[in-house]
């Protein structure tokens, strides 16, 4: 730490005087942790959730996910769902216990909330109930059941902020990489959807229709049906000209042998999961599902020979990627491990109601899970406010004279400079391309802001 | 490079072909520009060369279109991929990807080049293209110029021989234009590629040509010195104009061009200039002779029709706009200028009350906007939007007059009256989608202008129309402001400024920068100055307009 701070100028010594004592690199393209990584994290914390009700445990794991997203999460608009999941989370919860209320709970209870009258049901309709007893040791239970849902949906959310969803398909196998760009496409346009019925809705106001609501929706719902159509046609278009769905010929021995792999496999992994959750049969069960899913895997790589399509820098599993993916191991396997040797202590009784104590070591092994938050490389400092379209690469606006930016781009663009000056010494595409002369390509605005100013001036002199 | 062979298309259930009879061969490493009037087949001719007509788009190909030696009847638009590079005319249409540096990678990775490869021409595209700086950035974050750089970048990573671009500068303000055909140029020149590109604007791009391929109204083709070609043009751009009228030939094609043979036309003008001496004291906005009322805007006594005072708005962490003052009389004509992204059409927008100001005030005809319910400001101001189909939601052109009618509470009649008089010869039962972008945009201004607002707000009117069209457009506005209406419009288009407004605001992220008399204000910018006035400087003459009445 000492060190690092005699090392850097004081201006980002300062900044950077409160990070912690291990300190990750800055997020660019080549350190940027797998996607794959954050996942496996995530459905640790959700499987060590999944093995407990103890709300002090639960808790936990919810602040932990909430740590790693809050201090690891970049401004990329996927980061931005964080918030619907926590929302989301709550709803569950609060839908658990508004059904806990009415419908009544099998927990048997000595503690009366309130008496709601018992709304009389037929005979067939036995074993539900609407109305009746609310117990205190009910609700307590509903809570900690809702809770426990709540927080699986904050690991996924927390996966969700915090992994590339375009980077994560990317690491599919090539065969299956046109299904991944439908599925890439089909996320973007959700977006432009959005902003579609915004726009129509905002151009409905210019018509003199203020209506709000649904009717405003369903009104401008034809429009945007239309918007979209066209967009997608479009796209197509563009997807195809630039070279979308190019294949190599590949012999008709190997495209046989690829669909026969790829059905027996499939087949065999049907079979398998048959035999595995049948009464009968668990035997064969296992190896069938194994062998079957080994020829579908066969099957994916040799139909992959039939894409042309390469990958450009895909995400490297590295050092960071394995302790992260750990981390979220780690905390799966000793709350399973806990869950046997302290039942009492991860799933606290609600007969008799009593306040739930927070086990050390599980809870311990929990905060295994902040590991990312040292770990995982830090997102780049923002760059001031986002200056928004149309000013990005405009002089003065903030890029470059920012503190933090500039330590970003310094530590940040080291590997860019590096191929910056490769790609020189390896020669050029074709003909003399042009060398790339740094600052000739801030003329154009430069020139403008200059002839603004002038034109200020001009302006006083007039007055 | 190309040959064209007697290409004609014809779509299905049209009875004529989509485009004249087109023979002509493009040789390598030139840059041809295709002109003709909207409709008359260029983007048809330009997916030709794609492949992507007819094979994604139907119709019938006749003739034959030869690419580097590859015919597009046999090869499919994929297959042409690493020989074509096409930008058709939105990029956000264009973007497969989510941020810049995978969307330069994309067609690379479609053609299977290997990683290094890719890799370092990423790089060198990077650098040409000045984009460094947004490589990790969302493509939706971007400004226009920005994602048509993006674009253009996306088709030259795989090393196309042939870049086929349309309008690929209409929706950018004048200086991201500058950049991004300072770029083509240099592809041109430094990389011998062949560049066929259509564009609406000539003014910005005819100098540029080496060749201009006409589509001309009397359905034929030709291909030709551009000089010639647009002495015989129906299209051309003001530089041109002022060639034709000075009887110069060749005929000019760039300012640089002209002002070496404009001295002489200096001298002749030099006597006419309105009031005499270099600073005139009433510089004719409009060309024909306008009454004085419109010229000189009523006085700065009358109480303005809109108003904004120090009026900021934040939206999420970036400020929109910020302590914006301006007044606007009836019967006045202002200009917002500035490039994409500076707040002209958020500004606009608050005008017409969609956004709430965070701070300062805005009345509009004495009311605050966003405190108005819309069907009554409906009745004071209108803005039509800068994608005019917004406005529209009917199947047919009746039906939308109809509901025009009802929302303005006008008479029955009155939409299709102000329809029928700027586009005389619609029918009834058209669907707004099947018009052409300058008769949309007519079909929505007659929509505005049903419930006669004093104040009319008009957000780039002029993107996507041809020199015909926009000529309609200024007559209709020069109307509107003789009646008293007052008129603003955000726009790139200098011409069209120089042409009809009285004020010029120029916006610079979100703050004013310059706010003047036309004349001054653009006179004294390079980058907002019309051809005209870069040629006769330091005499005062905006237009071509002027410029004849004047002799």
């Amino acid at each position: 730490m000492r060190r690092f701070r005699t090392e850097t100028p004081h201006t980002r010594g300062r900044r950077f005087s409160a990070r912690p004592l291990v300190r990750a690199p800055l997020t660019t393209r080549s350190t940027a942790l797998h996607p794959g990584a954050w996942w496996l994290w995530a459905l640790g914390l959700a499987t060590a959730a999944s093995r407990t009700t103890n709300p002090l445990l639960l808790a936990l794991v919810i602040a932990v996910a909430g740590y790693v997203v809050a201090v690891r999460r970049t401004d990329a608009p996927w980061a931005r769902s964080y918030a619907a999941f926590l929302r989301l989370g709550l709803l569950v919860l609060a839908i658990r216990l508004v059904f806990a209320f009415f419908l009544g709970s099998p927990v048997p209870g000595t503690h009366l909330l309130v008496e709601l009258p018992e709304v009389p049901l037929p005979e067939w309709a036995q074993g539900v109930r609407i109305g009746g007893r609310v117990t205190v040791e009910g609700m307590v239970f509903a809570l900690y059941d809702g809770l426990k849902l709540a927080t699986l949906l904050v690991c996924v959310g927390a996966a969700n902020a915090l992994a590339n969803p375009a980077r994560l398909l990317k690491s599919l196998p090539g065969a299956l990489y046109e299904a991944g760009v439908a599925v890439v496409v089909a996320m973007t346009f959700a977006p432009h959807l959005v902003a579609d019925v915004r726009r129509l809705r905002a151009a409905r106001r210019l018509r003199g229709r203020g209506e709000r609501g649904l009717r405003g929706v369903v009104q401008v719902g034809l429009p945007v049906l239309e918007g979209a159509l066209e967009r997608s046609v479009a796209l197509a278009a563009a997807m195809d000209a630039r070279g979308y769905g190019r294949t190599a010929r590949v012999p008709v021995a190997v495209r046989r042998t690829t669909t026969a792999l790829t059905l027996g496999g499939l087949l065999g992994v049907c079979a398998g999961t048959y035999g595995l959750l049948a009464a009968q049969g668990a035997g064969f069960g296992l190896p069938v599902l194994l062998a079957g899913l080994a020829l579908a895997l066969a099957g994916l790589w040799l139909g992959g020979r039939r894409t042309v399509r390469t990958r450009y820098r895909p995400d490297r599993w590295g050092p960071r990627a394995w302790l992260v993916a750990a981390s979220g191991a780690a905390v799966a396997g000793l709350m399973i491990s806990a869950a046997d040797a302290l039942p009492a202590a991860l799933a606290p009784p609600t007969v008799p109601l009593q306040a739930p104590e927070l086990p050390l070591w599980p809870a311990a092994a929990v905060l295994l899970g902040l590991l990312p938050a040292a770990v995982a490389p830090a997102p780049a400092p923002a760059t001031g406010p986002d200056p928004g379209p149309g000013s990005g690469s405009r002089p003065g606006s903030g890029s470059g004279s920012h503190p933090g930016s500039r330590a970003g781009s310094g530590s940040g663009t080291a590997s860019a400079a590096d191929t910056g000056s490769r790609t020189r010494r390896a020669g050029r595409p074709r003909g003399d391309a042009p060398s790339p002369r740094p600052g000739s390509d801030d003329g154009g605005p430069r020139r403008t802001a200059r002839a603004l100013r002038g034109r200020n001036d001009d302006e006083e002199h007039t007055q | 490079m190309i040959h064209f062979d007697h290409v004609s298309v014809v779509y299905e259930d049209a009875r004529q072909p989509a485009l004249p009879t087109v023979d002509a061969h493009l040789p390598e490493g030139e840059l041809c520009l295709l002109i003709g009037a909207s409709g008359s087949g260029k983007s048809t001719l330009l997916g030709t060369v794609s492949g992507l007509v007819p094979h994604f788009t139907g119709g019938t190909l006749h003739g034959r279109v030869t690419v580097g030696g590859r015919d597009t009847r046999t090869h499919k638009p994929r297959e042409l991929a690493d020989l074509v590079g096409t930008v058709g005319q939105d990029p956000l249409a264009h973007f497969v990807t989510d941020t810049v540096e995978d969307e330069l990678a994309y067609g690379m990775e479609s053609l299977g080049l290997p990683a290094a490869t890719m890799r370092r021409r990423v790089e060198e595209t990077l650098d040409l293209l000045g984009l460094n700086d947004l490589r990790d950035r969302p493509i939706a974050s971007l400004s226009g110029g920005q994602q048509q750089r993006v674009a253009i970048g996306s088709v030259l990573t795989p090393h196309p021989e042939v870049l086929v671009l349309d309008e690929p500068t209409s929706a950018l303000d004048p200086p991201a234009a500058e950049e991004v055909l300072a770029v083509i140029q240099r592809l041109v020149h430094d990389l011998g590629t062949t560049v066929l590109m259509a564009e609406h604007r000539l003014e910005r791009v005819v100098q540029y040509a080496d060749q201009v391929l006409l589509l001309s109204p009397d359905f034929t083709a030709r291909l030709g010195d551009p000089a010639a070609m647009l002495a015989v043009s129906p299209v051309r751009p003001p530089v041109t104009e002022l060639g034709d009228l000075a009887g110069w030939d060749p005929l000019p094609l760039s300012v640089r061009d002209a002002r070496r043979r404009a001295h002489g036309l200096r001298e002749r003008l030099a006597p006419r200039i309105p009031g005499g001496g270099a600073a005139p004291a009433t510089p004719a906005p409009s060309a024909s002779p306008a009454p004085p009322d419109s010229v000189v805007p009523p006085d700065d006594s009358a109480p303005p029709l809109a108003e904004t005072s120090r009026l900021g708005l934040v939206r999420g962490r970036v400020t929109a706009l910020h302590d914006v003052s301006l007044r606007i009389r009836a019967g006045e004509t202002v200009a917002l200028m500035g490039r994409n992204g500076a707040g002209k059409s958020t500004l606009l927008n608050t005008l017409v009350g969609m956004h709430r100001p965070t701070s300062g005030r805005v009345t509009v005809d004495g009311r605050v906007p966003h405190r108005t319910r819309p069907a009554e400001l409906l009745r004071h101001a209108g803005l039509v939007p800068q994608e005019p189909r917004d406005l529209l939601y009917a199947d047919t052109v009746a039906r939308e007059c109809r509901t025009a009618d009802t929302d303005a509470g006008a008479d029955p009649g009155t939409c299709r009256a102000l329809v029928s008089r700027l586009l005389p010869d619609i029918p009834d039962t058209a669907h707004p989608r099947d018009l052409s972008e300058g008769q949309r945009l007519a079909l929505a201004l007659s929509v505005i202008l049903t419930a006669r607002p004093p104040l009319l707000l008009l957000d780039e009117p002029t993107r996507g129309l041809d020199y015909a069209a926009k000529a309609r457009l200024v007559t209709l506005l020069r109307e509107l402001a003789d009646q008293g209406h007052a008129l603003v419009l955000a726009t790139h288009d200098v011409e069209l400024v120089a042409e009809i407004a009285h004020r010029v605001v120029i916006l610079a992220q979100g703050e004013t920068v310059a706010d003047g008399p036309t004349h001054e204000v653009v006179t004294s910018s390079p980058a907002y100055a019309p051809q005209v006035s870069k040629i006769l400087a330091p005499q005062p003459w905006l237009t071509v307009a002027q410029v004849r009445e004047a002799l």
